[in-house]
């Protein structure tokens, strides 16, 4: 998932967390949560929420900048030039989404240098799934259909959060993102209806993709009081597991439907409970990849470094020394 | 080592994966711009969002790419966040209309009724 598969609980207790809180103002905060209001940037709000909110939009508009590599590489390849232009049109959306998000956590604090140069120094995360390569077209066309549609699972929820700047950001991306699931499925239905070797590209491309796809929502979670308290901010929307079952119950179906497979013998529909089962991922693999040993890792970070070096002279030419630097306004 | 990429582009630019650059200093990424769209004429502008620009031009390009990119648009204002006053959400009793205010409301004037009165009472005569 893009922000919040991976919040972390650093140990803290949870009366820690909440033990140098004004009891009054956080009853008022939750008060205003509970009654469906959202939180402002100027609202007093828990160090906690600020501090998981950053994380979890940085790690956000981290993965759209990121995400958009990927694809990316695959543009001045895409067969036709109908479909260049869309996934050019798709890269900058994916860009456009990062610059949202980045004024959206900066509301909060931080600023969008310090973002990028965690970012670039591999403090700050992003989606683990973009540390793989699309080594074809049908690589392509997967993620553009199955991460955008698990994207869009995770952002609808969120968007229902309780932070502002961040649902309104999420409330112009998902927008956005329908173009990008309708292109990704029209690339897909293409290949999958198409020649014996279209269609085993695209199984191939679905095999690789599968595992990633699973980790996308990130490891089951634990229940604790801090992912508690979280879902009561409505920073968390829902459990991992809950994305999960919504994007299998979605999608699998239209997969199945155009006689594709699945690598997961197990994977079906327990019509009893309604719920999916499935083997669970590797998620050892998972952990791996999330540390920068994925088999992209060093190439993202490598790329987005030459990309932040290379337009330095150009900012700093247009820098206006007598610039004000204000926090955005929601 | 030199990153081995399925990108040709990133397999020319011969990058080295342990390469480091300086740190970003704040600013480096310039002021915010407020953002404000105008969907169709006689309709009011919008707040949007925002973009980071070194000035009011570039402002204006990033905006048109950023917001306007689909559906309607035919006008845009920026205006440089510093440049904004705003009102604290701390203050915002400020503007609860209370419910003495009434002469503020057309409901609260009820002419009829005297109207009606005065009719009924002349018309006796």
């Amino acid at each position: 998932m893009y922000g919040n598969a991976y919040i972390e609980n650093d140990g803290n207790k949870v009366n820690s967390i909440l033990a140098d809180e004004d009891p009054i103002k956080l009853a008022e905060f939750e008060a205003r949560i509970a009654a469906g209001d959202k939180i402002e940037p100027k609202d007093w709000m828990p160090k906690e929420y600020r501090k998981q909110l950053v994380r979890m939009i940085e790690q956000h508009a981290h993965s759209e900048i990121i995400g958009s590599l990927p694809e990316g590489t695959w543009i001045t390849r895409a067969p036709g030039f109908r479909r260049k232009l869309a996934l050019m049109a798709k890269v900058q959306d994916e860009v456009g989404h990062a610059q949202l998000l980045y004024s959206a956590a900066e509301t909060l604090g931080k600023s969008r240098e310090d973002m990028t140069n965690d970012l670039i120094n591999g403090k700050s995360k992003y989606s683990n799934v973009f540390n793989y390569p699309a080594p074809t077209w049908a690589d392509s066309a997967v993620i553009a259909w199955l991460i955008d549609a698990g994207a869009i699972v995770n952002q609808l929820a969120n968007s229902k959060g309780s932070y502002g700047p961040y649902c309104r950001a999420l409330d112009r991306i998902c927008a956005e993102e329908s173009f990008h699931l309708k292109y990704g499925h029209d690339n897909v239905v293409f290949l999958a209806t198409g020649t014996p070797v279209q269609r085993a590209m695209v199984q191939e491309a679905l095999n690789r993709w599968w595992e990633p796809i699973m980790h996308f929502f990130g490891p089951p979670d634990k229940a604790s009081q801090h992912s508690e308290i979280l879902m009561r901010w409505k920073v968390k929307m829902g459990s991992n597991d809950s994305m999960r079952q919504t994007f299998l119950n979605m999608y699998v179906p239209k997969i199945w439907d155009l006689g594709l497979t699945l690598p997961d013998p197990n994977l079906r529909k327990n019509e009893e409970t309604g719920q999916w089962e499935y083997t669970e991922p590797n998620w050892e693999t998972f952990k791996q990849v999330i540390n920068g040993n994925g088999p992209c890792n060093k190439e993202r970070l490598a790329v987005r470094r030459m990309a932040e070096e290379n337009g330095r002279w150009v900012r700093k030419a247009l820098m206006n020394k007598d610039a004000v630097y204000a926090t955005p306004l929601a | 080592m030199i990153v081995k990429s399925l990108d040709p582009r990133i397999e020319r630019a011969a990058l080295d994966d342990e390469s480091k650059i300086g740190e970003l200093n704040v600013h480096e990424h310039f002021e915010t711009y407020e953002v404000f769209q105008q969907v169709k004429r006689g309709t009011h502008h919008q707040h949007v969002g925002n973009v980071h620009a070194p000035n009011a031009e570039m402002a204006m390009l990033f905006a048109k790419e950023q917001y306007c990119r689909r559906g309607a648009a035919v006008n845009l204002w920026v205006v440089a966040t510093s440049n904004v006053f705003v009102t604290e959400y701390v203050d915002a009793d400020i503007f609860e209309t209370t419910e003495d205010k009434l002469y503020r409301d057309p409901n609260s004037y009820k002419v009829m009724d005297r109207i009606n009165a005065f009719k009924a009472r002349t018309s006796k005569v």
